[in-house]
């Protein structure tokens, strides 16, 4: 017999869950059930099997989505190189807006008053939608990749603001009081103290911005803020499934070969 | 009479303790009407068990803790650091008197070991040319002449965080020195390196005050180091001093009284005799 065996443990109890965390646990379940039960209905769940029954219009679609249509494929590769020319500016726009802000942004720079201010402006940002913003810059600007960089630029300001300023409220401050020691200025506390330390957190954010930004450029595009979108677009809308086909796949290969390129520069900074 | 180095009159410390658990919110007086003066480029070491005070008489010292309301004045080189509570208006200029070490070094771990140093030219150029980093020939020669005097010129180029800690501690005490700083804080310089890096460190502290009239204040845990490397001795106890005076007047008797009876154990050598 183990000595730990022969000791009196009479007085020992196992931990337990009280009844309150119970309570929350399994209520918690309960409420997401029946949220999706009386949601069932409304989001046509019962509608599924026609995924199935109605399979012949589907493999028609398919078909013509296997023959794709490069004939016009130099058109198609322009336009998608403006859609990342319009993640380019709108990212670099945004993280020239967001860099200021960010410090702004956070508790451990700014005052707790300019803090909440810069953050709630940037929620602002964030919370409205890069094709919301699109269709009030379409309105200012024009129909074009403007408007599509503008978009992009304020709504992912709002994104990397939160994400700089957490990335600024984590560092070490013992580098930084080390530079306010030798008697540098707050700025030159935050270039030689902060940024340094921020750099690589700051850069992998950016990059993936910058792939998100691929993406909503497409999108963008649809709503006629230039790009890729745009053509995709006008093709869908005459029937035309080959040529989607073909901008599809275009896009497809575009949107990994960035986020491929951006994975692989974030794993060397990181 | 020449101007002191160091002014420390009268300085009081009360830090607030929030609330945890059982516990009420309180207060801790860190340090309570501390005053020393030194006159001269000496080495003094802050000793005293932890808590007693010793980093935050440091930090006060550096202008990086403000004081309490009643305390008086904290000058270096006759210009006033912070005074009843509050930091001088020209903090900056009197700071760039003092060189700050640390136990972790405060080096910024992604730049090189030269622009680390380097960063001790901060007080002395205009802000663009600061922010920057655009130093002249003159200002980059006087970085290469501190890496070189505390012997890690070769290691000019290498990120600091590539550096062993005892290298980080000499690139610290080079940025000092490029500082041009009359007197060297050093918060625990010695605590996280192995024995014999610590011996060589304590060594170039040594060399900085003999060799460049700097003053050195260091915090330290190790008694022996103390009495070994320091002129004078400034013992503090529940943020009191309790001795000031020269190192070898300190004698088994007021270490017992410091740190306990368990000083003796802490001792293998007699250090405590």
């Amino acid at each position: 017999m183990s000595k730990t065996a022969a000791s009196d443990i009479s007085h020992l109890a196992p931990p337990t869950t009280s009844f309150m965390s119970r309570l929350i646990t399994y209520g918690g379940w309960a409420v997401l059930i029946f949220v999706l039960a009386i949601s069932f209905k409304a989001v046509e769940m019962d509608n599924l099997p026609k995924l199935f029954t109605n399979s012949a219009n589907t493999q028609t679609l398919l078909k013509e989505y296997m023959h794709p249509d490069f004939s016009d494929w130099r058109n198609y590769v322009d336009k998608m190189w403006l859609t990342i020319q319009i993640a380019i500016w709108g990212t670099v726009a945004s993280v020239i807006m967001a860099v200021p802000f960010s410090l702004l942004c956070a508790s451990n720079i700014a005052p707790q008053w300019i803090v909440q201010i810069a953050r709630r402006l940037m929620d602002i940002l964030r919370s409205v939608n890069e094709l919301v913003l699109a269709t009030l810059f379409l309105v200012a600007v024009g129909p074009g990749a403007l408007a599509g960089v503008l978009a992009l630029s304020l709504h992912n300001a709002g994104v990397l603001a939160k994400l700089f300023s957490e990335a600024v409220e984590a560092i070490d401050k013992a580098p930084v009081e080390g530079v306010r020691a030798t008697g540098g200025n707050r700025l030159h506390e935050i270039v030689w103290g902060v940024f340094p330390q921020v750099a690589p957190l700051w850069t992998s954010f950016a990059l993936y911005r910058f792939e998100s930004s691929a993406r909503s450029a497409t999108v963008l595009g649809l709503i006629g803020a230039g790009g890729i979108g745009a053509v995709l677009f006008d093709n869908l809308q005459s029937f035309d499934y080959a040529n989607t086909s073909a901008i599809a796949i275009i896009i497809i290969i575009a949107v990994t070969g960035i986020d491929f390129l951006s994975q692989a520069i974030r794993k060397h900074l990181l | 009479m020449p101007q002191p180095l160091v002014e420390v009159s009268a300085v009081s410390k009360t830090y607030t303790i929030k609330a945890d658990g059982a516990k009420p919110r309180g207060t801790l007086k860190a340090l309570n009407n501390v005053s020393f003066t030194m006159d001269k480029p000496e080495r003094i070491a802050l000793i005293g068990p932890s808590g007693s005070g010793k980093s935050t008489l440091l930090r006060s010292i550096g202008g990086l803790l403000i004081d309490d309301a009643s305390s008086g004045d904290i000058k270096v080189m006759g210009q006033a650091i912070q005074s009843k509570g509050r930091l001088a208006g020209n903090v900056r200029q009197a700071r760039m008197n003092l060189g700050m070490i640390a136990q972790q070094f405060n080096l910024v771990g992604r730049l090189s070991l030269f622009t680390n140093a380097a960063l001790g030219h901060l007080g002395k150029v205009n802000g663009l040319r600061g922010f920057f980093g655009l130093w002249s020939k003159d200002e980059k020669m006087a970085v290469m002449r501190a890496l070189d005097h505390v012997g890690v010129a070769s290691k000019a180029n290498q990120r600091a965080n590539t550096l062993s800690g005892g290298q980080q501690q000499r690139g610290a005490i080079a940025r000092a020195i490029v500082q041009d700083a009359k007197v060297i804080l050093a918060d625990e310089p010695v605590a996280s390196l192995d024995p014999v890096t610590a011996r060589k460190v304590m060594e170039l502290l040594v060399k900085v005050n003999t060799e460049d009239k700097v003053g050195v204040i260091v915090t330290l845990h190790q008694v022996d180091y103390a009495k070994r490397y320091c002129d004078r001795i400034l013992a503090l106890k529940d943020g009191v001093i309790v001795y000031d005076g020269p190192a070898g007047g300190l004698s088994g008797d007021k270490l017992k009284d410091i740190y306990g009876e368990e000083i003796e154990d802490a001792y293998w050598e007699g250090a405590v005799s």
